[in-house]
């Protein structure tokens, strides 16, 4: 197995335009990887022959002249959360699945592109959870320790691009389900902002909290997937120059870290002042009722979408699952109101905190991914539930819709990644990727 | 309806349905909510300064 499926999709695609690689060659490559590591447990559907395919049809097209830019011949993987024409998706579930008619169009804009599915990967049941663990399809494996977590919900999604099966990934992020398992397996996860990646063909989990976004190797890579995913034409970024203020909040974000964590973040921060940009402390008013306001709106949203099936199909759900689903239906619809309330004020306060700053810089995780079968977790001398702790930092940007992005920040001595967590002005996700890109060089 | 008096009908309607395990996450949900309501109390009298809240979770 060479070092091919490592590389990054620019270094992949001026190669693939040479024809000195064919995207056979890529999607052979990443089918042996995932031979090589079956206990990942990544995928739900690897589709080898239609892969294949797609493969020979990108070479004979690039052949013919008809190059269609960066992810033209690119082999990606897609959260089975989200329709593939002609699949189940299963959303990791035994509850019956439906037969996708179509692609949905996060998926035709990326095919359109000239990117080749190569599967769909596993995750925690409805996306309704933080380490991919309850699922049909077996617990998913972290890639650079089988007996701990990949994270969740998109774990069968970053273990997959971690271990280079695939360029990257679609995944989705409705407290964290993209930047969790992107922070646990050492790989770059974008949430964009709320509403800019089209939801549609996607199983929702709470659908005013839920986006979909890439999960890559690096920031180039993901702002590729991002264009794509938009519909915009594909093309390379700059990362962002000049002098860049770099906002700290210090007050809830930092309180309590698992101390390998702090140390790396502390580190990360220190180079980020070291390569010239500022820092400022900065507080995110309210950022405490974060946790009660997320979960007033995303249990009723969910136990709603989900409402049929679980009369239908509860024994079918994994227990942990089921109880969530169930306990959002004693939700009072006044409580819901007071979230959605309360909802805007956070979005105001992480407005004001992000004035006169080019971006937040906090913890994407305050813990490494945690062991599977873990239940709690020690953060800062206290024990916490897993589900809480790896919700902790991240959630907020779903209720508020700023665009967020996990960068891999180092190695614990434990050998496991950590992850600073950078968050941008809404709507700005553009700009939030060009400044990932100045810094991704530095903190890592 | 307060608090209390939802989280003792949630806690017998669980059990009517068979499902004693809600009863730990109902009383969990139960603070959250009265974290909630004190919040937006806060909100709509204008108390000035945070608003209640816990330490990261």
């Amino acid at each position: 197995m060479s070092a091919l499926g490592l590389r990054s999709i620019t270094d992949v695609a001026v190669l693939l335009r040479g024809r000195a690689l064919s995207a056979v060659d890529l999607v052979r490559e990443a089918l042996t990887r995932v031979e090589s590591r079956p206990e990942l447990n990544a995928f739900t559907l690897l589709m080898r022959e239609t892969a294949l395919a797609e493969a020979e049809r990108a070479d004979t097209d690039i052949g013919h002249g008809g190059y269609r830019g960066a992810l033209h011949g690119i082999p990606i993987t897609i959260k089975d959360l989200i329709d593939v024409a002609g699949t189940p998706t299963t959303s990791g579930s035994r509850v019956p699945a439906r037969i996708a008619p179509a692609d949905a169009p996060v998926v035709g804009r990326l095919r359109d592109a000239g990117a080749i599915v190569l599967g769909k990967t596993n995750l925690h049941e409805f996306a309704f959870g933080t380490t991919s663990e309850e699922t049909a399809f077996g617990a998913v494996r972290n890639p650079v320790d089988s007996s701990r977590s990949a994270g969740g919900s998109s774990g069968g999604s970053a273990a997959a691009v971690a271990e280079g099966i695939g360029f990257g990934s679609v995944g989705t992020d409705t407290g964290g389900s993209i930047r969790i398992p992107a922070a646990a397996c050492g790989i770059v996860g974008l949430k964009p902002s709320l509403g800019e990646v089209d939801c549609a063909g996607v199983v929702a989990l709470s659908e005013t909290l839920d986006h979909v976004g890439p999960l890559a190797r690096s920031v180039a890579d993901a702002a590729l997937l991002f264009q794509a995913m938009k519909g915009m034409s594909v093309h390379a970024i700059a990362p962002a120059g000049g002098a860049l203020t770099f906002g700290v909040p210090r007050p809830y974000f930092f309180d309590r870290l698992e101390a390998e964590t702090r140390a790396c973040l502390e580190l990360a921060l220190r180079r980020v002042r070291d390569a010239g940009y500022a820092l400022r402390e900065v507080t995110i008013e309210d950022a405490p009722i974060t946790p009660d306001v997320y979960l007033h709106i995303c249990l009723p949203e969910a136990s709603c979408y989900h409402a049929d099936r679980l009369a239908e199909h509860a024994d079918l759900y994994s227990p942990g699952v089921r109880l969530r689903l169930e306990m959002g239906r004693y939700v009072l619809a006044e409580d819901y109101v007071r979230s959605m309330r309360l909802r805007n004020r956070l979005r105001a306060g992480v407005d004001r905190a992000l004035e006169r700053c080019d971006g937040l810089l906090l913890p994407a995780l305050p813990i490494p991914a945690p062991k599977i079968g873990a239940t709690t977790v020690n953060v800062g001398e206290v024990d916490m539930p897993v589900r809480a702790a790896m919700l902790s930092r991240t959630q907020l940007f779903n209720i508020t819709g700023h665009p967020a992005i996990a960068l891999p920040a180092g190695r614990g001595t434990d050998g496991l990644p950590r992850s600073l967590q950078l968050v941008g002005p809404r709507g700005r996700t553009a700009r939030l990727l060009e400044v990932a890109a100045a810094l991704e060089g530095v903190i890592h | 309806m307060t608090v209390e008096s939802w989280l003792s009908s949630a806690i017998a309607d669980a059990e009517r349905r068979g499902l004693p395990a809600l009863k730990p996450l109902l009383e969990t949900l139960a603070r959250s909510t009265e974290a909630l309501r004190r919040a937006a109390a806060a909100v709509s009298e204008g108390e000035p300064g945070p608003l209640p809240g816990k330490k990261p979770e």
